[in-house]
């Protein structure tokens, strides 16, 4: 037992991620118990689908976490930028190319990034108090200049878009699945956001700068330059999913997404990211997404009323970040 | 003026720094040639770290001219500053807790090369080749979070030898290290200096100071007062110019024959860290426990308060019984615990000075559940003006107090609770020679009033100032019981070493 033991990392049974993908299969074996269909191609599907936009705004959610900040005003971001994206196709050219609209709305979200970027970094007011007033003024610009309508006809390369699939079919058991190449553009982001975070002198600056800013300053990390970046990157991680939900939902809706900052920030916090920065994981956060998405979507079939969600996901957060730090303290008081 | 000292690498002139309301450094010069050894003595807030920030361009001086190999430097930053080649160990360390040892180690260097990508591999190659250098052993891949106190500081010290340095400053390298990491890195510095490297030293453990320098500078108020060559000073010389005046040795004196017992302590053991553990405290006794680092004097400290849980044996105040493990039960039994590391944990640096002394009193001072806050305040007055603290203003925040000053709050803080016993570990760590010398007044205060008190160090002299008893610790096992008053200084260190 122990040598099975050794061959896990230290901190492994501790660790949120841990406890997280147990709880996962936890909740996976459950269902499929009292629902043998629970475990399809066609579930599985179903939830990768529904973690596209989640996952993306939680990998930028984390990243600020990570660099000691937090942000919630990414979803005014992805709502602006994909509902002025959509607007400005339709009135200048509507047969625009799928992937000059993305452009587009990743462009818009990094600009809008920006601006809470110059607030934080350059003015150095605090994040949340900053984000908090720019999630307000974004949705509302957006509500009063540019429009409040939902809007179904969508230019007809994001209606394509949402069409392009890598595999579809139907079940022995008849049920349709398919898989969208939406689900590339979270891999995309995955990757791309370790490479950052794990494989360039910048990305370990975010973690220094969340670990110790005075430390950081005196090292000679650029610190007002990481910041930045960070608020950049993710306003254009918003964009990208903003527009993803508008193409894969075949609706620009200005009223949706804002209230969802809570839910995606949960996830990522499930995940083991610590609100006073300097840690986070890509797994974690990945991890954390896919039970939220799970509670959201498939607490009936255990046989909880969905009127119980945010109950459950409550539940999930206190003891899934209690455990871990209850435990932490435990070793370090032991280790002393 | 303005031409240069051609020989120096670095010439400061006229230096002055200002914060609001308080002059840190009025008009000081300070030069360091290559590859020459300089010390920067001065009592506790003379402005000793401010000229440390200012060189290495984390503060901008209010006025002055820095030349770094005679060319005038202005708007210097921390990039630019060690792009030149000045690397600094703060007083504080300066880690990133969340990050790994070798990354610790290794980032200035990857930033300095401004890489783009980050080499892990050279991380820790470089990690590992400097922590050989030291003749250390750290696990690569640990946080700097989890290591000890001494850990973090060679962590610091490692850092800046991993870049190619041709100044290192280091801002009281020393404050948590035994006399063996002494050793080896003072053994460092001289190798540093025969590869042309130049060192500016801080310490206020003047044994070390004349140990390794050949030219001293000291500082007082603000102000340069005496610079010159090393041989010309001896310990007591160097008080005299830092203190402005001489320090009478003292002795303590016998504690009543008719005192209690106050503190048993009954075989306590946990396992691998300390074992058999046996010993009292007599009211009015001041005992010693001295051993190396990792011979478990600090875990045997914690867990006479409570912070650490043994794994059997016990702890007896005034014939009660203390559960182990548990702080809140020895803090009402009114044993109190000052910890080592007190710069870094326990203090709240961006609260005012006076709250953080009063913020253990709040029960004492509270009636029908609210504060009188004009008792609590006095009384943490009254501790702050017996140690001294040198602040333009209690209701200033901690961390614009100089690294010792801030020591003397938290000490303040443990005092003001008025103990039974007090287990004070390193008590006069960081803080300077005059000052050291009150701390030990205090000490012997306090015990002649009653309070039973544990001073756990490593630091001799100040043992044989101070102790009634001195137990010696090896290996997790009580070695040796020395008597204070019947020893040198040569002897205990003999009998420490052996
Ligand atoms: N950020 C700040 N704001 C206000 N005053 C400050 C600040 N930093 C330092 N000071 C003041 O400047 C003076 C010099 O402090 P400094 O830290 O340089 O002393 P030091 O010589 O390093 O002392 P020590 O031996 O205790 O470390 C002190 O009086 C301190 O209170
Ligand atoms: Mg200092």
């Amino acid at each position: 037992m122990t040598r099975i033991i050794k061959l896990f990392p230290k901190g492994f049974f501790t660790s949120n991620e841990t406890l997280v993908a147990v709880v996962i299969i936890a909740f996976c074996a459950i269902a499929t118990l009292s629902d043998p269909l629970f475990f399809s191609v066609t579930t599985v599907s179903d939830l990768l689908r529904a973690s596209i936009v989640l996952g993306i705004f939680a990998i930028g959610a984390m990243l600020v976490l990570v660099s000691g900040g937090i942000d919630v005003s990414f979803t005014a971001v992805a709502v602006s930028a994909m509902y002025m994206t959509t607007v400005f196709s339709l009135g200048f050219w509507p047969d625009m190319p799928w992937y000059l609209i993305f452009t587009i709305s990743i462009f818009l979200g990094a600009c809008l990034g920006a601006i809470n970027g110059v607030l934080i970094a350059l003015f150095g007011l605090p994040t949340l108090i900053v984000t908090l007033g720019t999630l307000s003024v974004f949705r509302g610009f957006l509500l009063t200049f540019v429009g409040s309508e939902r809007i179904s006809a969508l230019p007809p390369e994001m209606r394509g878009f949402s069409r392009m699939v890598i595999a579809r079919g139907t079940t022995e058991g008849g049920s349709f699945y398919s898989l969208p190449w939406a689900v590339a553009a979270l891999v995309f982001v995955v990757v791309l956001t370790w490479f950052i975070l794990q494989k360039t002198v910048l990305g370990r600056s975010i973690f220094a700068i969340g670990g110790s800013l005075e430390s950081a300053r005196r090292v000679g990390i650029n610190v007002r330059a990481v910041q930045f970046f960070v608020y950049v990157y993710v306003g254009a991680l918003a964009g990208l999913a903003g527009i993803i939900h508008a193409s894969m939902g075949r609706m620009a809706d200005p009223f949706s997404l804002v209230g969802l900052e809570l839910s995606v920030i949960a996830a990522v916090v499930l995940g083991g990211a610590r609100l006073i920065g300097g840690y986070g994981t890509l797994t974690g956060t990945l991890l954390g997404v896919a039970l939220i998405i799970l509670v959201q979507n498939s607490l009936i079939v255990v046989g909880i009323p969905s009127t119980w969600q945010s109950v459950t996901i409550g539940m999930l957060i206190l003891v899934g970040t209690g455990i871990p730090a209850y435990q932490a303290k435990r070793a370090a008081a032991k280790a002393a | 003026m303005a031409s240069a000292n051609p020989h120096a690498f670095i010439d400061m002139k006229g230096i002055t720094k200002r914060y609001a309301g308080v002059t840190a450094l009025d008009g000081v010069d300070f030069s360091v040639n290559a590859g020459e050894a300089v010390c920067l003595v001065g009592e506790n807030g003379s402005g000793k770290s401010t000229l440390i920030k200012i060189l290495s361009g984390v503060e901008q001086p209010t006025d002055g001219e820095i030349f770094i190999n005679g060319e005038q430097r202005f708007n210097l930053d921390p990039r630019a500053s060690s792009a030149a080649g000045v690397m600094v160990i703060f007083q504080d360390f300066s880690l990133f807790p969340n990050l790994s040892v070798a990354e610790n180690i290794a980032f200035s260097t990857q930033l300095s090369k401004q890489n783009t990508l980050f080499k892990k591999r050279n991380a820790r190659d470089l990690a590992r080749s400097v922590l050989q250098r030291i003749g250390v052993d750290i696990p690569l891949d640990t946080r700097v979070e989890s290591l000890p106190v001494a850990h973090k500081q060679l962590v610091a010290i490692c850092r800046a030898l991993a870049c190619e340095a041709r100044l290192i400053i280091m801002d009281e390298p020393t404050t948590a290290l035994t006399e063996l990491e002494v050793h080896s890195l003072l053994e460092i510095i001289r190798r540093l200096k025969q590869d042309g490297v130049a060192v500016v030293f801080v310490s206020h453990k003047l044994a070390e100071v004349l140990e390794v320098s050949e030219k001293v500078f000291i500082l007082r108020n603000g102000k340069n007062v005496v610079e010159g060559p090393a041989t010309d000073f001896d310990a007591a010389s160097l008080t005299r110019h830092m203190t402005g005046r001489d320090l009478p040795q003292v002795t303590v004196s016998a504690i009543s024959e008719t005192s209690q017992t106050l503190l048993h302590v009954k075989d306590l053991t946990k396992a691998g860290v300390f074992e058999d553990i046996n010993f009292e405290l007599r009211a009015g006794e001041i005992l010693g426990i001295t051993g190396l680092l990792g011979s478990g004097r600090t875990p045997l400290a914690k867990a006479l308060f409570g912070l650490t849980k043994p794994d059997s044996g016990r702890i007896t105040m005034d014939a009660k019984v203390i559960p182990l493990g548990d702080p809140l039960a020895s803090a009402t039994a009114r044993i109190g615990y000052v910890p080592e590391d007190r710069l870094t944990e326990g203090l709240f640096l961006t609260q005012s000075i006076i709250r953080n002394v009063a913020v253990g009193r709040l029960t004492a001072h509270e009636r029908y559940g609210f504060l009188n806050m004009k008792s609590l305040n006095a009384e943490a007055d009254i501790w702050l003006n017996r140690l001294k603290v040198k602040a333009p203003d209690i209701e200033a925040p901690v961390q614009s107090l100089s690294g010792g000053n801030q020591q003397r709050v938290a000490l303040a803080r443990w005092l003001a609770r008025a103990p039974r016993v007090l287990v004070l570990n390193g008590p006069s760590v960081g803080v300077d020679v005059g000052s050291k010398a009150d701390i030990h007044n205090i000490i012997r205060e306090l015990a002649a009033s009653g309070i039973g008190v544990i001073v756990i160090s490593d630091d001799l002299p100040e043992l044989l100032a101070t102790c009634h008893r001195i137990l010696v610790m090896r290996n997790g096992k009580i070695t040796d019981e020395i008597k204070g008053a019947s020893i040198s200084e040569e002897e205990l260190a003999h009998r420490l070493a052996s």
